[in-house]
């Protein structure tokens, strides 16, 4: 059985979904608030939607996304602090990027049930981050 | 969502007089009104909406690019409208890159998507730097409108 192992760990790339659940959408301050998180960490990060990925450090970008309420998305996490950063921008989401109302909505429901059969990964670079559901494609 | 969709080429302002952030968005709003895509009595109602939001967190995205809009009930329906500044207005942007091309937008309340689907369009095509560079350069509100729909042109082909 062969161990699939990145060669250089720095170079893990993390993932996990996201739902997008505040009413107006991911629109222009939102993406703000994500970019400037995204930016904050040393690991390259990228969303993944509607048959587009794209750079989750550039508010452009995430607004070409025009993820609507409801919209499922993938971010992916590439770099030493990936884990941290998913955490981090997974956050946002989950608080419907603190907007007026406080209605939290978990994302490990979401998560928790796409566990899948772990003999052959489609994701080869993908590994799992400690104490974190990682969000699988799977649409 | 093109921008023929919800740019009124009347409305165009391919050189703005105004240098300050109010200034820029009362003058856009202006001629929303002169165009008659909404009432004189809403203007200032309409200003104020888009300068409270501005104050939630500025507007200008980066790349010399804002996009001030809000919600109103005024319309049934999205409006909006370009406009250009040659030297440049500071508009506490993201960036802190004085900005020079402006989209504004006003959105019926409960037209949410409609709204993401014109930041869409807006921001997929401001990711191109040529096309930036001619809105910038362009002479006169044909100009502009003409860039918006080549642009729209090849976002259909694409």
């Amino acid at each position: 059985m062969t161990t699939e192992r990145a060669e250089n760990p720095i170079d893990e790339t993390h993932s996990r979904e996201v739902v997008v659940a505040n009413e107006q959408g991911l629109h222009a301050r939102p993406a703000d608030l994500v970019a400037r998180e995204a930016q904050r960490w040393e690991s390259r990060i990228e969303f993944i939607g509607k048959a587009q990925r794209v750079d989750g450090k550039s508010i452009l970008d995430l607004l070409t996304l025009a993820a609507e309420e409801g919209t499922h998305l993938v971010i992916e996490a590439t770099g030493p602090d990936a884990c941290e950063a998913l955490d981090a921008i997974g956050n946002l989401f989950d608080k419907k990027f603190a907007s007026n109302d406080s209605n939290v909505m978990t994302h490990s429901e979401k998560t928790q049930q796409e566990k899948h059969g772990s003999g052959t990964s489609a994701r080869i670079n993908t590994v799992a981050c400690e104490g974190v559901a990682d969000g699988n494609t799977n649409s | 969502m093109k921008f023929s969709d919800f740019v009124s080429v009347e409305a165009i302002r391919p050189s703005v007089s105004a240098d300050s952030k109010e200034g820029v968005i009362r003058e856009m709003t202006q001629s929303l009104v002169d165009a008659e895509k909404i009432a004189t009595s809403e203007m200032d109602s309409i200003v104020k909406a888009i300068m409270k939001r501005e104050d939630l967190g500025s507007t200008g995205i980066g790349r010399g690019v804002a996009v001030p809009h809000t919600k109103h009930p005024s319309v049934s329906r999205l409006v909006g409208t370009v406009a250009i500044s040659e030297r440049g207005v500071d508009f506490e942007s993201l960036d802190g890159e004085p900005v020079q091309l402006f989209f504004l937008l006003v959105s019926p309340p409960d037209r949410p998507g409609d709204h993401l689907r014109a930041l869409e369009n807006i921001s997929r095509q401001l990711r191109d730097d040529a096309f930036c560079k001619m809105l910038k350069e362009a002479g006169g509100p044909q100009e502009v409108w003409r860039l918006l729909e080549d642009a729209d042109a090849q976002s259909i082909a694409s």
